[in-house]
């Protein structure tokens, strides 16, 4: 178990400096950012757009039970809910404190545009949101409600879960599980289009060459199912049993995710190659920023090294029938992905638009280079930490795996 | 041959009715806006003689003054780069204001509709209370004409307290959480310096700063639709380019080479 305490030691520490950066962002500097006007979109950004594939692609993953009926993965089915349920709402809380006026967050709803890809990203993203606590609420609901007669604070919380409901007929279980399939389904396309949205949010910008691609969508929608697939079984090595119980199921991921990570990377491929060879300036400016740039190593050491070639390797050589390559191929996937997110964002926005731009005035802020400030990193980190703080309460309180037995039931 | 009635049925008259429902409260949109937005009036443009220009950057300057931009927020910048394949370092200077395209990629990407084009007079504007600082509109401009107001204020910043600019009319104090904090904001033709009626007066001195200062006379503005116009003079007589045509963004600014 130490995999747990060394979870939950790094997430208590971090949310320290996570309510630092909350208090600097209110109540002290309104933007403690290095961002500029040349480079609008930085850390955060990367961070968010990381953690919505991560969502995506693990609600995805879990459809393989919910609308497919793949048996052979309901172990980590919870587990994938919660955990997009769990990495949407970290994603909301990075964006939500990069963008200037949060307290306006309401507009997108009250002053339409359909025009706008961002809108539409958000727009579904919020029925996603709510359809995801719906399904996951009738996943556990049984379990709530046997859990509900537990003492303590489990109980409690149990308690106030179930929402005063008592039934756990097989008929009504038989209920319960027909919404979650309904839910999960209409999830599916959901899905599929508010991720292929956060791509085409990217992809519709003709001014950034780099970005302005069809593939953008489709190689959103990939690198999540990857890194959602990734994070799962990182999650369901850590969490519930641990990695010993589940050694059949992680080794079928570890399949999938492998399918997936060469996938994403043919897309990539294809991306670069068509790009390269039409040598716009501004494709080969920012392509030049990715493998030879002040970040050179983000590519060739986090995206490429850790993210492609260490998982590549445990996933397809012989390793591959040993759970614990698995997970370690999967965690470096999952700590890799960060490096393709930061080279989506940066290397698309530092070109200048027009020649000279950053030379005509001297100003921080207006200026190609871009280097996160002490504020973006340990917001960025500490945003992490509440995330496990969360995966670890979720783990404690709520049913995430097996159903309970019955014999805890209130007498 | 016989005489083939078409036939409807219920699903297609329901499918109908719902189409009509669906389209009904658009239809209703436009026709309000139809009828409360007004005519176009005047296309505002400016031509900008890179001949003229000395690279003195008076522009620069007197927007800053005439908006009060705080640091890292420039309406306008002079860039200084030699022509590509020139043999001298010998730099073209060009002063960039916002465009104000006639089909500006910044204004659909809007997630709340913040950022738009009047109609009366194609000048891109910016709404303050509405815009929530996603600075999608800044990655979306090809133009790099769009400033994030970061809320940095000058080191060195007048005793008299905060800053008010005049833009849009709106005369508002700049105090930290408080918008064009933490919004986008670009040039707006100075049209604070519009009449009611949405004419400027060149000379009564209402006329965009950079415009009204620039002492080689390299920045025309006026209506680009007025045939009388100097701007409309000048683009008959001399040969002209907009940046980045390909994108079809149609610039209503035009350099004169």
């Amino acid at each position: 178990m130490t995999l747990k305490r060394a979870f939950w030691v790094v997430g208590i520490l971090g949310i320290f400096p996570f309510l630092w950066a909350i208090y600097v962002r209110l109540f002290t500097h309104p933007d403690a950012s290095n961002l500029g006007s040349v480079v609008p979109w930085g850390l955060h950004v990367a961070q968010y757009i990381y953690f919505v594939g991560l969502s995506a692609g693990s609600f995805l993953l879990s459809s393989l039970v919910y609308v497919f009926g793949m048996k052979r993965f309901e172990p980590i089915g919870r587990l994938a809910v919660f955990t997009a349920i769990v990495t949407l709402l970290l994603a909301l809380l990075t964006i939500g404190l990069d963008i200037g006026h949060l307290e306006r967050f309401w507009h997108v709803f009250a002053y339409v545009n359909p025009t706008s890809p961002m809108a539409w990203m958000i727009w579904l993203y919020t029925l996603y949101l709510a359809l995801l606590i719906v399904e996951f609420w009738f996943l556990m609901r049984r379990d709530l409600i046997v859990a509900a007669g537990m003492p303590g604070v489990r109980g409690m919380v149990s308690r106030v879960l179930s929402l005063g409901r008592r039934d756990i007929s097989d008929d009504r279980i038989r209920r319960d599980m027909r919404i979650v399939r309904i839910t999960a389904t209409i999830g599916v396309p959901l899905a599929v289009l508010f991720h292929g949205g956060v791509g085409a949010l990217f992809g519709v910008l003709a001014s950034r060459p780099y970005w302005h691609s069809g593939m953008f969508p489709v190689i959103f929608l990939v690198s999540a199912l990857a890194s959602g697939g990734a994070l799962l079984v990182v999650a369901s090595a850590i969490f519930q049993e641990g990695w010993k119980a589940h050694r059949g199921m992680i080794l079928d991921l570890g399949k999938i995710v492998l399918g997936l990570l060469v996938l994403d990377f043919l897309l990539q491929f294809s991306e670069i190659l068509v790009g390269v060879y039409g040598s716009e300036p501004g494709f080969t400016q920012s392509f030049d920023l990715v493998v030879r740039g002040p970040y050179w190593w983000v590519f060739w050491i986090l995206q490429m090294g850790i993210g492609f070639a260490v998982p590549l390797i445990l996933l397809a050589s012989p390793t591959r029938r040993d759970p614990r390559a698995v997970i370690l191929a999967c965690a470096a996937i999952v700590i890799g992905f960060i490096g393709v997110r930061l080279n989506i964002v940066l290397p698309g926005l530092s070109p200048e638009e027009i020649r000279g731009i950053t030379e005509a005035v001297t100003d921080p802020r207006i200026s190609s280079t871009y280097f996160p400030s002490t504020w973006e990193w340990v917001l960025s980190f500490g945003i992490g930490a509440v995330g496990l703080v969360i995966f670890g309460l979720g783990e404690i309180f709520l049913p995430l795996s097996h159903h309970l037995p019955r014999t805890t039931e209130q007498s | 041959m016989g005489l083939e009635l078409p036939v409807i049925s219920r699903r297609d008259v329901l499918r109908q009715a719902a189409l009509g429902a669906a389209a009904a409260p658009i239809l209703a949109q436009q026709a309000v806006n139809a009828a409360t937005e007004p005519e176009r009036k005047h296309h505002w443009g400016m031509v900008i003689d890179t001949q003229r220009c000395v690279g003195c950057e008076a522009c620069v300057i007197a927007c800053k003054i005439e908006n009060q931009t705080p640091p890292g927020v420039y309406y306008t910048i002079v860039t200084k780069e030699p022509l590509p394949g020139s043999l001298t370092d010998r730099p073209v200077f060009m002063t960039k204001p916002c465009f104000h395209c006639e089909e500006p990629p910044c204004v659909p990407v809007c997630p709340v509709n913040a950022t738009y084009k009047r109609k009366s007079d194609g000048i891109v504007v910016v709404d303050y209370d509405r815009c929530i600082g996603c600075r999608y509109c800044v990655a979306a401009c090809p133009y790099g004409a769009r400033y994030f107001d970061f809320g940095d204020e000058y080191e060195l910043s007048p005793a008299a307290g905060a800053t008010v600019s005049p833009e849009y009319k709106q005369y508002r104090e700049r105090v930290p959480g408080n918008s064009p904090v933490g919004n986008v904001r670009k040039c707006t033709f100075c049209l604070h310096l519009q009449d009611e009626n949405g004419e400027y007066d060149r000379e009564a001195g209402r006329w965009p700063a950079c415009a009204k200062t620039c002492p080689g006379h390299a920045i025309h503005f006026g209506d680009l639709d007025d045939p009388e116009s100097e701007v409309a003079i000048l683009l008959r007589e001399r040969n002209a380019v907009r940046l980045k045509e390909e994108l079809g963004t149609e610039p209503s600014v035009y350099y004169l080479l």
